[in-house]
């Protein structure tokens, strides 16, 4: 089923401005798990009728990964490239579902003249919940168990902890913590470029060890914000075999579904 | 006769005192080996880290038991100190208990210097027992062996040591007091000595033995101790305060841009810009930036101040992602090779005056394996109780090893070629970047 996404192109061709650019990041463009969380977060724009574009074809890697993987070349060309792009749109504000995207546009780009409010897509929702444009209702989801696994690059990295868990809680759910948690998180395995390459010789999988965390709390729901920590949990409940008890879900799909959009 | 003590205590001041500040201004020298880095924005916030974190030490207590530990051994570190401070008066001039004439608050001072005492003397007998008996797993990892691990025992053992001298020189003083010899004024008081005293002999000749053979001792195991640091990881006594205030104030996930990369990124992207341009000079003899860390002079003067200031207490490791699956990568590791590196240039611009060239570098023992092993999650970087920042020494190596030595693993080397050619990481195409709002 298509969904109507305007583009910034589109938008700026009927002299309209957007309220906020939607970064959807390569995950969000390209992986099926992901794609499915924009989706919904496309969704939960719409309900809330919010006036957002995308850049569509014109939105290329953040480079985030390359930074991480140690070639800043790559990175700063790739950020320059974005920047002319967007700084031509005027974009002011933007939300994204990526903690990495977010991380590097919210924090390294500035340096390069690419200044803007940038937003995780757990913030943007709060906030639209707090001005009164969401309504949040539990649905189908009252009454379960949800854990969330704080993503790094939200959590430690820019100190977001509360965003996504006072969305939680809104649904009527019962939120339990895993042992590690907040500051104290365990990665997921992927960040640092981990997510384009095999570990490193070790005797255990992060993502195990971190899976290990969330069953520990015996949740229906493993809640996280990030694609990339989805892949991995989703993979270590896999590897369990659980797939079948146990959802490991963004809380963009968890709202969307919940109010059965 | 009467000054050879004295003289004796003015020698042994002014050598403990001038090999300390010696090492000092080496100390300094190799800290500012590192590339230039401004820090001196936001004073008031620095100066609130500097209290909250080295002074009251709010992230110690992320670990409770180890943490209140610490406060204590701390706390009677510092306070104790006071009393030194008597103690070098009185040797330099002959006097005996000379801040005395404070009458109540003196006994009150000299009650709770013996209070402390002996609370550190149990903490630190804790501490061993947490490293020795119990085997906390962080004490045990592979880098902990040798120096390291003897180091530390040393410092509990000096501390176990300067803390009983100082209860046995009060006992006896205690003892002499009561027997009213000579010099010994009744001053003080001693809530913690008075039961060791009995335990003493009786004997006014033996007792003065005593106290002066501890009093020595104590002050000459404080110099030894002063001078011990150097060579030591107990060095975060003192760098934990320019270490906090230095930290990083950023949001932990932004990684510096590298103003030589954007140089050349401008220049490319420029449409102006003369493709058939040649390079501009450079001046004199000036060296091409290298991109990228590989040895300490690629850093800058705070991560060498961090390597410096790491007590090894293995936080950082105890919570790596890595490490904890068994991966190579240890962040305590990483700072302690690059102590080490410090410290043999160091001494190299010790022999030959100026750096002569070595062949080393921080790879000759820091691996790619365990570079690569990094997530980024700073994880390290939120637990080290003085802000020591691990992950900053990883990325610069990683540069070093993709921008000056295409050396990254293979897959990420397609990681690159797809987001060059891609726009993505993945093998998409850039067109079907929207195709996910028709499926």
């Amino acid at each position: 089923m298509s969904i109507k996404v305007p583009t910034m192109a589109e938008m700026m061709a009927e002299g309209k401005t957007p309220e906020v650019l939607f970064w959807v990041g390569c995950a969000g463009s390209y992986d099926d798990r992901a794609k499915k969380i924009t989706r919904a977060f496309v969704k939960l724009l719409q309900k809330a009728d919010v006036s957002f574009a995308v850049l569509g074809t014109e939105e290329s890697c953040s480079g985030d990964p390359a930074k991480r993987a140690g070639n800043e070349f790559l990175f700063q060309m790739q950020a320059m490239t974005n920047i002319e792009i967007m700084n031509a749109y005027e974009v002011k504000k933007i939300v994204t579902a990526c903690p990495h995207c977010f991380n590097t546009l919210k924090n390294e780009y500035p340096g390069l003249g690419g200044n803007y409010q940038v937003m995780h897509h757990t913030e943007f929702l709060k906030s639209l919940l707090d001005e009164g444009r969401l309504t949040i209702e539990g649905g189908k989801f009252v009454g379960t168990k949800i854990t969330f696994h704080d993503p790094c690059y939200l959590g430690r990295a820019n100190n977001i902890y509360e965003a996504p868990r006072d969305l939680i809680k809104k649904l009527e759910v019962e939120l339990v913590e895993m042992k590690r948690c907040k500051s104290n998180a365990l990665c997921c395995g992927a960040g640092g470029a981990q997510m384009f390459k095999d570990a490193e010789k070790g005797d255990k999988e992060i993502f195990v060890e971190r899976t290990d965390d969330a069953l520990e709390t015996n949740p229906d729901i493993i809640a996280t914000g990030c694609p990339f920590c989805n892949t991995m949990l989703t993979d270590g409940i896999k590897n369990v075999e659980k797939e079948s008890e146990i959802k490991v879900l963004d809380i963009a799909e968890i709202l969307a579904s919940a109010d059965e959009l | 006769m009467h000054f050879l003590s004295n003289i004796l205590f003015a020698l042994l001041l002014i050598v403990g005192v001038g090999y300390f500040i010696m090492n000092v201004k080496k100390l300094i020298r190799n800290i500012k080996l590192g590339r230039d880095i401004d820090r001196s924005d936001q004073p008031s916030a620095r100066w609130k880290n500097m209290v909250n974190i080295a002074l009251g030490q709010s992230k110690m207590v992320r670990r409770p038991v180890a943490g209140i530990l610490h406060i204590i051994v701390y706390a009677g570190f510092i306070i104790i100190n006071i009393e030194v401070l008597e103690i070098i008066i009185d040797g330099l001039f002959g006097t005996h208990r000379v801040f005395s004439f404070a009458g109540g608050l003196y006994d009150f001072l000299i009650g709770s210097f013996e209070i402390l005492a002996f609370l550190v003397l149990i903490s630190v007998i804790i501490f061993w027992i947490r490293r020795m008996i119990i085997r906390i797993p962080r004490f045990w990892s592979k880098e902990m062996t040798s120096w390291p691990k003897n180091d530390a025992l040393n410092i509990l053992y000096f501390e176990m040591v300067l803390m009983s001298l100082f209860l046995i020189m009060n006992a006896a003083d205690y003892n002499l007091q009561q027997l009213g010899v000579g010099h010994y004024i009744k001053a003080g008081s001693f809530p913690i000595s008075q039961y060791i005293a009995p335990w003493l002999p009786q004997n006014a000749d033996t007792l003065m033995w005593i106290e002066r053979g501890a009093w020595w001792l104590h002050i000459i195991g404080i110099f030894i101790f002063l001078n011990y640091l150097y060579y030591s990881k107990h060095l975060h006594i003192l760098l934990a305060f320019p270490n906090t205030y230095y930290a990083n104030l950023e949001p932990k996930g932004k990684i510096n841009n590298l103003q030589s990369v954007t140089d050349e990124v401008q220049l490319m992207l420029d449409p102006n810009a003369d493709p058939y341009a040649a390079p501009p000079e450079p001046e004199g003899d000036e060296m091409p930036e290298k991109f990228g860390a590989s040895d300490v002079t690629d850093l800058t003067w705070i991560q060498l101040m961090n390597a410096y200031t790491c007590t090894e207490c293995g936080r950082c490791t105890s919570v790596c992602p890595a490490n904890q699956t068994g991966k190579l990568l240890s962040p305590r590791a990483i700072m302690m090779k690059t102590r080490d590196r410090i410290e043999e240039v160091g001494r190299n611009i010790d022999k030959n005056g100026e750096f002569k060239e070595d062949d080393k570098s921080l790879f000759a023992t820091i691996t790619n394996e365990e570079i690569w092993a990094c997530t980024s999650c700073n994880a390290c970087v939120e637990e080290c109780p003085v802000n020591i920042d691990p992950l900053s020494i990883i990325v610069d190596l990683r540069r070093y090893l993709v921008m000056e030595q295409s050396s990254a693993p293979q897959e990420l080397n397609m990681m690159f070629t797809n987001i060059e050619n891609n726009g993505a990481p993945w093998q998409y195409n850039q067109l079907d970047r929207l195709n996910w709002k028709d499926e």
